[in-house]
């Protein structure tokens, strides 16, 4: 088993960026931390074989999950993630704000179905079994995001 | 920052903004991790890399002391792999547990120690030959010791081959002074970290006596 160092050097940067795309730019840094430090706890226990960052991703999509749980008044039992996150964002006019405006204007399947495939670069089979749906519908739900995503982001794209 | 791995027409370099400032926030959620991960008592090895006068020495610590030292010459990514294998995977780079054996071995490289004082883990050695590393430690500074004289001292007088084992598979070098063994003949012997490193340390000891 490799030294947990290792996975945070390759993993810690993309798990990054699939929470800032998944929970916005506020949230991303706390639920990257509960996750590492959950997934460091568990680490010795991983059954070998398992896919490092599907595994740190699915760690960080239930972190996330809890995190709004919390928020939600009541006992209300919350198992997805929301599809309009109400947190306004910081530094206004910024690109990052620009982007991340416009993928929570995703309904949650979709962000995340982007999140997973263009941003962390997985394919849709390991999509479809964190969206907990088909791999046709992980397909279909990355496609229409992008589609919505490149409607609303009135920005340039690099 | 590290390209996006999958072509996909495109549509990736559009969240190139998400990337910003990427190597700064790992740097602090690294630092923010170590942090939480001491104060919940599972991080199993912190390391942390010094430099020094014979290179750069990694420091290996559990929470009972320094486990490890690795001479520069030694493969970093082996020397990682062997901890996370003998003792725990829960391996993270710590300079916070290393600090005050950090400190130490720079004051013996500039001959204001002669004796460690940090807590040491004898773990990744076993039977005689960790026997030995404790008689290593009886050695004074700017001593020196036959190989033959502390396979005596830790009881088995025939095993000097075996003491010479020990040093070379001494775990914790520098700190545990294996390089204070040499040959009947006075000739040094080999070492760990090559027979240059060793003769530089017997000579700073020999110096600063």
């Amino acid at each position: 088993m490799r030294p947990f160092e290792q996975v945070v050097v390759d993993h810690g940067p993309v798990v990054l960026r699939v929470c800032r795309a998944v929970i916005g730019p506020n949230e991303a840094e706390d639920v990257w931390s509960e996750t590492f430090l959950s997934a460091l706890g568990a680490y010795p226990d991983l059954r070998p074989g398992t896919n490092i960052e599907a595994w740190l991703v699915t760690i960080a999509k239930r972190k996330a999950i809890d995190r709004h749980r919390a928020r939600a008044r009541g006992p209300v039992p919350v198992e997805n993630l929301p599809d309009m996150p109400a947190p306004v964002q910081d530094k206004p006019g910024s690109r990052e704000n620009e982007l991340w405006q416009a993928l929570r204007e995703l309904p949650s399947k979709q962000r995340e179905a982007v999140a997973y495939h263009y941003i962390a670069g997985m394919p849709y089979a390991q999509v479809a079994e964190i969206l907990g749906n088909s791999e046709a519908a992980a397909r279909r739900a990355a496609a229409d995001g992008i589609k919505r995503f490149r409607a609303t982001y009135k920005g340039e794209l690099s | 920052m590290s390209t996006i791995r999958v072509d996909n027409g495109g549509s990736a370099s559009m969240f190139a903004s998400l990337l910003v400032d990427d190597a700064e926030a790992q740097r602090r959620l690294h630092a923010r991790l170590v942090a939480s991960a001491t104060a919940e008592g599972i991080l199993d090895v912190a390391y942390h890399a010094i430099d020094t006068p014979i290179g750069s020495l990694l420091l290996a610590a559990t929470d009972q002391g320094l486990v490890r030292v690795a001479f520069g010459s030694e493969d970093r990514e082996s020397v990682l792999s062997m901890l996370a294998e003998r003792i725990s995977p829960r391996v993270l780079n710590a300079p916070g547990r290393l600090d005050a054996a950090a400190r130490e071995i720079d004051e013996y490289f500039e001959g204001r120690r002669n004796s460690f004082d940090v807590p040491l883990d004898f773990r990744l050695a076993q039977g005689f030959r960790r026997a030995v590393l404790t008689h290593l430690l009886e050695i004074p500074y700017g001593d020196t010791a036959s190989y033959a004289s502390v396979a005596a001292r830790s009881g088995k007088p025939k095993a000097a081959r075996a003491v010479g084992s020990a040093c070379a598979t001494n775990p914790i070098p520098v700190v545990v002074p294996c390089h204070r063994v040499v040959r009947s003949d006075g000739t040094l012997g080999g070492y760990g970290g090559g027979p240059q490193v060793k003769e530089i340390l017997l000579d700073l000891e020999a110096h600063h006596d």
